[in-house]
This record gives C-alpha cells, sequence and structure tokens, in this order.
C-alpha cells in the first residue's frame, strides 16, 4: 500500500510539480506578507489588521546563506540513529518581490559547495523523513539549472 | 548622575562541566559576591534570579531556589527568563528596584548546568512553538544559524576563516589568564583549522561550548554604597533590554523567515546595532568613551559582526579591526579580555551576569594579568534568542 504523503507542518506548502509554491498570508489592510503565516492578526506595528488572506509566495529567489549540519541534530528531528548520519544542506533564500529571507533544507545532493551567495534557487517538493505509514513532505531549495525557464 | 546604581560585590563560580545542581553553582557565586560586597545575606532585601528553561518546564525556578539554598531570610523575589539575555534582565529587573526604592540591597544570580551537545527544544509535539518547529522541519540547530552568518560575512565583506580563526586565538589567549575560564589553554589558528566542521563554514573551536557556571553581582543604591563605605563603586549607567523593530530583516534564532519588508520600509538599525545604541543613549557615552567590551562571541565570527554594531569599526571592517590587534589584550579597545564564550562555554542564565563581573574587575583594576590598562567605561552586549537585546555600560 502507497505510504501517505503528510506535510510536516499543515498550511505551509501546497501545488504540485511547477505549481509548488509556501503558502504565507497577507494582510488585507497593510498587505503585510508573512510566512510562516499569520492567521489571527497582522504583525506590523503600524496596522492591527485582523483579516489576512492566503498568498503563495515566489518560487524562486537568491542564495543568502547557506551552512549545513555535520552532526545529527536533536530530536524533534527525525533520523534512523542506526545509519550513520548524513549532512544536510541549509540555504536562506531571499525572495525579491517578498523582500524576505527564507530558510529551507536543499534538496537531497546539493553540497555547500554547490552553492554560492546570490545564486538563483528554485522550490521544489521534497520528503523530509518517512515512517511505515507517511512521507513527510516538506519543501527543498534547489539552484536553478542553467538555461531552464 | 542620579540614575547610576552601584556595584558593592561581584562573585562567580568557575565555568566547568560536573553536572551538579545549578544551585550548588549559584550559592558559591552568590556567597563570593556578597563577601566582595562586604553585606551580609540576611540584609538582602530583594533577590533576582535568572532562570533557564529545559524540558518544557521552568524547573530551575531561579530567584527562589537559589533564595532557598541560601537560606530562606523573606527577601521579596523576581526570576526573569529571556534565553542569553536573561541576565541582563535580571540586572534591569534589580537597577529598576533599587531607583524606584523598593529595595536598598538587591542580589542578582544566574546559574546553570547545561546538557551535554546542541541545545534542543522541549520534548512532545508542539508545531505552536517556532523553536520546536526549526528543529522538526529544518534540523536548524543553534551552529546552523552561526554558520549561516559567518558565510554571508566572508561573501559580503571578504572575511576568511583564519579571521574567525583568530578571533579564537586572541580569546583563548585571554582566557589564560583567567581563574574563572573554563577553557584555559592557548589556541592556535592551526588547532582551529585541524578541528571537524560543525556548521560550514564554522568548525569546533569556532563555536562556543554550553557549560555550567554560576555569577552574582549584590546592587545598590548609591547612597547606600556611600554610607557602607565605598566611595567610588562601579556604576552600572545604562542597562538596554530593548527588542526589534518591524520589520525584523536579519535571520535570527529560533525564525525559519524574517519579517517582510515590502510593505513597510525597514528600521534604520536592525536588533544588533538598536541594543549598544539604546545603551549609549541611555548612559549619554558612545563607541568613543569604551575602554574595554565583553560581547557575546556565540561564535568567532559573531564577534566581528559585534565589533560593527557596536561601533567600534564601519559595518564590514571587524575582521580588520581584529587584524590590527585593536581587540586583543593591550589593543585600542580590548573586546573579551575576560576570554568571552570562547574560553568559557555558555551558562545561558548566568553569561550576562558573568560579563558584568569581567567589567567590574576590569574597572576596578582588579583584572590582575588581563587587566586593561586605566579601563574606566566597558559594554557588555549579548541578544536573546526570540528577540531579546542585551547590554549593560559600566563606568568608575
Ligand atoms: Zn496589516
Amino acid at each position: 500500500m502507497a505510504r501517505e504523503r503528510v506535510p510536516v507542518v499543515a498550511g505551509w506548502f501546497g501545488g504540485e510539480g511547477e505549481e509548488f509554491r509556501l503558502t504565507g498570508t497577507r494582510c488585507r489592510s497593510c498587505e503585510a506578507v508573512f510566512f510562516p503565516r499569520e492567521d489571527a492578526f497582522c504583525r506590523n506595528p503600524e496596522c492591527g489588521g485582523r483579516e489576512l488572506d492566503e498568498v503563495p509566495l515566489a518560487r524562486r529567489g537568491r542564495v543568502w546563506s547557506y551552512t549545513d549540519g555535520r552532526y545529527r541534530p536533536p530530536a524533534p528531528y527525525v533520523c534512523d540513529p542506526e545509519r550513520e548520519w548524513q549532512p544536510y544542506t541549509l540555504v536562506a533564500v531571499e525572495l525579491a518581490a517578498e523582500r524576505m529571507v527564507v530558510l529551507g533544507q536543499a534538496a537531497p545532493g546539493v553540497g555547500v559547495a554547490d552553492l554560492a551567495v546570490g545564486m538563483e534557487v528554485e522550490l521544489v517538493p521534497g520528503v523530509l523523513n518517512e515512517d511505515e505509514e507517511h512521507l513527510w513532505m516538506t519543501w527543498h531549495w534547489r539552484p536553478v539549472t542553467e538555461g531552464a525557464l | 548622575m542620579s540614575d547610576d546604581v552601584a556595584v558593592l560585590g561581584v562573585g562567580m563560580h568557575p565555568w566547568g562541566k560536573w553536572g551538579r545542581r545549578f544551585t550548588e553553582y549559584g550559592v558559591v557565586a552568590a556567597r563570593a559576591a556578597l563577601a566582595d560586597a562586604g553585606i551580609d545575606w540576611r540584609a538582602v532585601q530583594s533577590v533576582v534570579g535568572a532562570e533557564t528553561v529545559r524540558g518544557g518546564y521552568p524547573g530551575y525556578v531561579a530567584g527562589a531556589s537559589i533564595a532557598q539554598a541560601l537560606g530562606w531570610q523573606g527577601a521579596r523575589v523576581t526570576s526573569v527568563y529571556a534565553a542569553c539575555a536573561s541576565g541582563a534582565q535580571a540586572i534591569g529587573t534589580a537597577r529598576a528596584q533599587i531607583l524606584a526604592g523598593l529595595a536598598d540591597v538587591v542580589l542578582v544570580v544566574g546559574a546553570d548546568a547545561a546538557p551535554k551537545g546542541f541545545f534542543a527544544p522541549a520534548g512532545g509535539d508542539r508545531p505552536d512553538d517556532p523553536d520546536w518547529l526549526r528543529f522538526r522541519v529544518l534540523g536548524a540547530t543553534n551552529p546552523a544559524y552561526f554558520g549561516l552568518y559567518a558565510r554571508r560575512r566572508i561573501a559580503v565583506h571578504g572575511d576568511t576563516p583564519e579571521d574567525f580563526a583568530q578571533v579564537k586565538v586572541k580569546n583563548a589567549a585571554a582566557g589564560s589568564l583567567n581563574p574563572n575560564a573554563r577553557y584555559r589553554a592557548r589556541v592556535s589558528a592551526e588547532d582551529v583549522a585541524r578541528s571537524p566542521v560543525v556548521a560550514d563554514p564554522l568548525r569546533l573551536l569556532d563555536i562556543c561550548a554550553t557549560s555550567d557556571g554560576a555569577a552574582a553581582l549584590v546592587l545598590s543604591g548609591l547612597d547606600f554604597a556611600h554610607s557602607h563605605g565605598v566611595s567610588e563603586p562601579v556604576r552600572i549607567r545604562a542597562v538596554s533590554t530593548v527588542t526589534p523593530r518591524y520589520p525584523r530583516t536579519e535571520l535570527d534564532l529560533p525564525d525559519i523567515a524574517t519579517d517582510s519588508a515590502a510593505a513597510a520600509a525597514p528600521p534604520g538599525l536592525g536588533l544588533r546595532p538598536s541594543i549598544a545604541a539604546a545603551a549609549y543613549e541611555e548612559a549619554g557615552t558612545g563607541p568613543e568613551d569604551l575602554d574595554v567590551a565583553e560581547v557575546y562571541d556565540l561564535s568567532t565570527a559573531l564577534e566581528l559582526q559585534w565589533y560593527e554594531d557596536l561601533g567600534l569599526c564601519p559595518a564590514g571592517d571587524g575582521a580588520k579591526l581584529l587584524r590590527e590587534g585593536a581587540t586583543s589584550l593591550g589593543g585600542r579597545i580590548p573586546v573579551n579580555p575576560s576570554g568571552g564564550l570562547a574560553s568559557f562555554g555558555e551558562a545561558v542564565p548566568a553569561q550576562a551576569i558573568a560579563q558584568v563581573c569581567e567589567l567590574t574587575w576590569q574597572l576596578r583594576g582588579r583584572a590582575g594579568d588581563r587587566q586593561v590598562a586605566g579601563a574606566s567605561c566597558g559594554i557588555s552586549v549579548n541578544q536573546g534568542l526570540f528577540g531579546h537585546g542585551s547590554a549593560v555600560i559600566a563606568v568608575r
């Protein structure tokens, strides 16, 4: 039986394939954008709005910085303690229209040597961890292949 | 200045890793500070504890636990938690009580017994906690954020891993002179380069450890100090505990994203420079008045950032200031003459208080081999996760 695909956090991303996006919210009064989403109130001190709508964030951005995790992080990060630790790469990405920086893991196989500050990256769906019944889904950043649209 | 408070006494339990109860460390530090002040514990009217929170329970309920360990004597009690900034908030609380006339003599204590390895959030399934989320979704440890900042400095300012290593070399040299430091061996740039990478580009010796330790202060009003026979006490002239301004455009622990600056212009100053600016304004001083600084070197690269955020040099010139030797003992503005977190490791609720202990010894001219000659004005600065600013300016 196929395992169920479950987002690691509900409501933070959605869409399939090319349409995959992080999901933020935008204040109806001042147009401030929030990710992770704020649903109850706007955090702009000039505003005080209470009505926010879902908004997809840009699919592409530029690398603000990056690093990796050479040692196994503690729980609640999920990993198999029996298996040798495989470092993962973290990328902080600047989204031009939203003027914000969003962290994410890099797609599998992307190491720090493959990245540079300012490089264009795009959002892709990825699997954070799996168990017998679920694939826990997340977002990954991946360098934009040269020439690709 | 009528808004100054006096530092009557300072005390520490040396930093290390023994796994004993935090109250044991706290009592040693508190008794040392009381002895230094010449104040009987039973005469203390208020005790303020800087606390830590582990395992989802504020189990180290600091003020009362320390008061109980010292022997209940009925003093007013306060416990504050602001992550790494807990100690500054404890000092700020004590100062407010003194200036409001609620107490003449206040004991401030921070003590911690740190767990092994990475700091981790409380357990359970808690997706409403940003600290829990960054570990669950990203595995983003504290050093991961330090690595991001360090890489950014390399890209934007041209810093090198060698520059970062030289911060460790400098701080280890100062720490080798400090009997309260946990790490007292000198370290070479080669030692740093040989240590394993933890979070690229940072290596083990670029990142501060987590430690057990305790620090305490006895604070009073100036009138009390004078009547107690202390004519020229070290005085605390400013305590900055500011928060960020929206939109916050610098990625900070434990956040997964910054605020968006699309709909509102970012503030003129980010959090770190605003921490210093608030302290300078309150004290009526500026970076040019400083003789010594204690900054929160969670990583070597972060120390360079603090140089710029304190205004010791223009943005991007932190590594240049270091290379010139300005921030070494004997330099123009020695930074972390205590040895810093590089030599202590972090004992979270004690650390900001320990910084003020060092400033006090420096301003008294009692810092021994690590004395900054003629120091009369010093600043300590740090930042607690979730947006807690922390700085103290002390003068003599
Ligand atoms: Zn709004």
